[in-house]
């Protein structure tokens, strides 16, 4: 329903849901930026940092530590992944990366169904964060607010090293042009490791961070992966501003056309995502002559 | 394609992969044709060939992954448990079915069992191959209506028996009904009739109500029937939230109602959905404000949802394993599954374990598995003893007449035991409370 109140709601509802959209996505992206894999089991990670965090929540009843380990978990998880499996299918066909991630994220999610079955787990938010704030106009879940100063912080962080480090330099590099890096005679491989852990460690970051707003199913990643691909789709695919703008858009698409009509919500996501493609096929903040 | 590489004779694998079972099939073919020439003309669907051997099989799709994958592993658990005692002769079963001896009119059951997902396409496949591969006698499966549906029009098709599993559309036994297809557990229109009055009753008349709605048949004819009867108690709905069948996160539809003024929420979502939305509703200070109604109960719900959220709350439901305390046969059904899988047993397993035990029940008053002479076993209305008491079949639309039960939500502190959530209120007798065969729309369609 429109009204005053419900819109500004919405609006900063969007703002939310958009911020975690945004730092799930960014993992997304500059792995296949940098790596040209496209990780479909970029959502699984997400599911694993989540009970990760879980788990260590459970051992030490700080949410601190939970999202600690769920975030270091993760890093070990994507260098593992990268080292053992990834790294032999970078020259190998895009089909063939895409099996063998949607193969991963499968033992991945039945591996977590195996030791915690299908029920949801929770992970209460911390004490100080777990009410109710009044904003004046609405009344918000005060962790979902939090969440909003975490994400933004976690993106700063990595905007920090991709904008101001010597491995962002490359990576940025790596991401306009991978092969020009490879004959400066810069160690590729160690990069590419590095990379993937990075990325794999913003989606255990999300994964935990979002917990207590959704609780934990091993197939939570799934429905997050499709709009995280969206999400990529419209910011322009390997870029990393392009999918902090991609979720906020997002984020504001799905939650002000539930106020219309919540019926149209994902449905009105994927028509921007159509629209995106065909005025700006390489998305909004996509460059010229990436791959 | 670069991977079709050439033999050393120059021919490429998959040309003769493809000529090799070519060959094949012709060689078996006129073996193919002696076999329908054998087969009498009572030959219909799978049967004689499924019913021929020792053994009959069943084919079983059910979610074990995605929104619905905590429901499909408990019904899965009750079917397993009703084959179980099948083969037995369990006494419980031999209480349902007194014809009963071992097995179903003396055949071993066997089957098997696919993860459908809750996805239509997935469970159709799986039971195509059940049909094709081990010529089932009778599919089961669904937690989602829309399965139910897809799989009533298979089974006509195929002309082989489909006993739903959890289905609480309108739709399933209404207008996408057939004569092959049986539901054990309720219409959502029925539960709406059963639980209508206690809410009113409870909140008053003339209230504002919101309702969150899966986006398929099964909420759609779930959020119908309650806007129906509360209307004429002078509820108005305020908002109707619907969503995807497992949306990630419910905060924008939880806006939309905390600022919509409505007193009551109605949410029929279902699985995980329910828990997700209902969780979430909490943190949004939503059920300070509003009083929570389920009106079809979810398996699993109030210890998933946690921290007591579901106290209070009414819904309606199929049964509660305190059920005991009244129905011998539910203490003989709770006392062998808590046996089995060391926990009291959802409404899921016991529609599961029904289910079978009724289709057990037709064919041994049938006297052979011949699907017409079956499903008119089941249509001759004979009252069967269930675990919620005296039960029989509809003729004009395959659902079963029996009770719904309304329970309310326990607070942790009343709970006697870790698994006491809901209080039994009342058991109201089906019969009165269900609609006309044929107000949705049911067209059984033909024998054979």
């Amino acid at each position: 329903m429109i009204t005053w109140s419900n819109f500004v709601s919405q609006l900063f509802n969007g703002l939310a849901l958009g911020a975690l959209l945004a730092l799930i996505s960014s993992g997304l992206t500059i792995i296949y930026g940098t790596l040209g894999v496209l990780n479909l089991a970029h959502g699984a990670m997400f599911m694993l940092g989540g009970y990760a965090g879980y788990m260590a929540y459970q051992a030490t009843g700080s949410f601190a530590l939970a999202v600690l380990a769920g975030t270091l978990a993760l890093l070990v998880v994507g260098i593992a992944m990268e080292r053992i499996v990834i790294r032999h299918f970078y020259a190998r066909p895009h089909e063939d990366q895409l099996l063998v991630t949607f193969g991963l994220s499968i033992v991945f999610v039945e591996a977590v169904r195996f030791f915690f079955s299908s029920q949801t787990m929770n992970v209460a938010p911390p004490g100080k964060l777990s009410g109710i704030t009044s904003l004046g106009f609405m009344i918000y879940p005060t962790y979902r607010i939090a969440v909003v100063g975490i994400v933004a912080a976690a993106l700063l962080v990595l905007f920090v090293i991709l904008y101001r480090t010597k491995l962002g330099m490359i990576v940025r590099a790596g991401i306009e042009d991978a092969r020009m890096v490879d004959a400066l005679g810069i160690n590729v491989d160690r990069v590419f490791m590095a990379v993937f852990g990075i990325g794999a460690m913003a989606a255990g970051f999300a994964g935990i961070v979002n917990a207590p707003v959704v609780s934990l199913t091993p197939d939570m990643g799934e429905a997050i992966l499709v709009q995280t691909f969206v999400v990529v789709v419209i910011g322009g695919v390997g870029s990393f501003p392009g999918a902090v703008l991609g979720g906020l858009i997002a984020g504001e698409i799905i939650s002000l056309t539930s106020m219309v009509n919540p019926g149209y919500a994902y449905v009105m996501l994927f028509a921007a995502m159509t629209l995106v493609l065909m005025l700006r096929p390489r998305g909004l903040l996509g460059a010229r002559g990436r791959e | 394609m670069k991977d079709r590489k050439p033999n050393r004779r120059g021919l490429a694998r998959r040309d003769f992969v493809r000529m090799s079972l070519g060959l094949a099939g012709a060689a078996a073919l006129p073996g193919i044709t002696r076999l329908a020439q054998a087969a009498n003309q009572q030959h219909i669907g799978t049967y004689p060939e499924g019913a021929n051997g020792k053994s009959v099989f069943i084919g079983i799709a059910v979610p074990r992954t995605g929104t619905y994958a905590v429901q499909g592993e408990d019904e899965l658990k009750g079917w397993q448990l009703a084959i179980e005692h099948l083969n037995s002769g369990h006494p419980l079963i031999r209480a349902i079915s007194p014809k009963t001896r071992k097995g179903v009119l003396g055949k071993e059951v066997t089957f098997g069992v696919a993860d459908s997902a809750a996805k239509p396409n997935n469970a159709v496949q799986a039971e195509q191959r059940f049909i094709t591969e081990n010529h089932a006698i009778l599919m089961t499966g669904s937690t989602s209506s829309a399965v139910a549906v897809a799989m009533n029009k298979l089974a006509q098709r195929e002309h082989v028996l489909y006993v739903t599993g959890i289905s609480g559309s309108n739709d399933t036994t209404g207008k996408d009904c057939v004569r092959y297809g049986f539901r054990q557990n309720f219409y959502g229109q029925t539960a709406a009739a059963a639980i209508g009055p206690v809410i009113v009753k409870a909140y008053g008349r003339n209230k504002k109500a919101a309702y969150m709605t899966p986006d398929y048949t099964y909420g759609h004819t779930v959020t119908k029937s309650m806007q129906d009867y509360l209307a004429s108690a002078g509820w108005t709905t305020v908002t109707n939230q619907v969503s995807p069948l497992g949306a990630p996160d419910y905060s924008s539809y939880l806006l939309n109602i905390a600022n919509s003024g409505a007193d009551v929420l109605i949410n029929v979502n279902w699985g995980h959905d329910a828990v997700l939305s209902i969780q979430q509703a909490q943190r949004f200070g939503i059920l300070d404000r509003m009083k929570l109604v389920i009106p079809y109960q979810i398996p699993f719900l109030a210890p998933e949802t946690g921290n007591g959220l579901t106290a209070g709350v009414y819904a309606a439901t199929d049964f509660w394993w305190t059920l005991e305390d009244k129905y011998p046969l539910a203490k003989m059904f709770v006392d062998a599954f808590d046996k089995k899988y060391g926990y009291k047993p959802e409404w899921g397993a016991n529609n599961a374990y029904m289910s079978f035990a009724l289709w057990a029940e037709a064919v041994e008053n049938a006297g052979t598995f011949y699907p017409p002479d079956v499903i008119k076993s089941y249509e001759a209305g004979r009252k069967i003893q269930s675990t919620v008491g005296e039960v029989y079949f509809r003729k004009e639309d395959h659902q079963l007449v029996r009770p719904v039960v309304i329970v309310q939500g326990k607070k942790p502190s009343e709970m006697k035991n870790k698994e006491d959530y809901w209080n039994v209120l009342e058991i109201v007798p089906g019969a009165p409370l269900m609609q006309k065969p044929d107000a949705f729309g049911c067209q059984l369609g033909d024998y054979v």
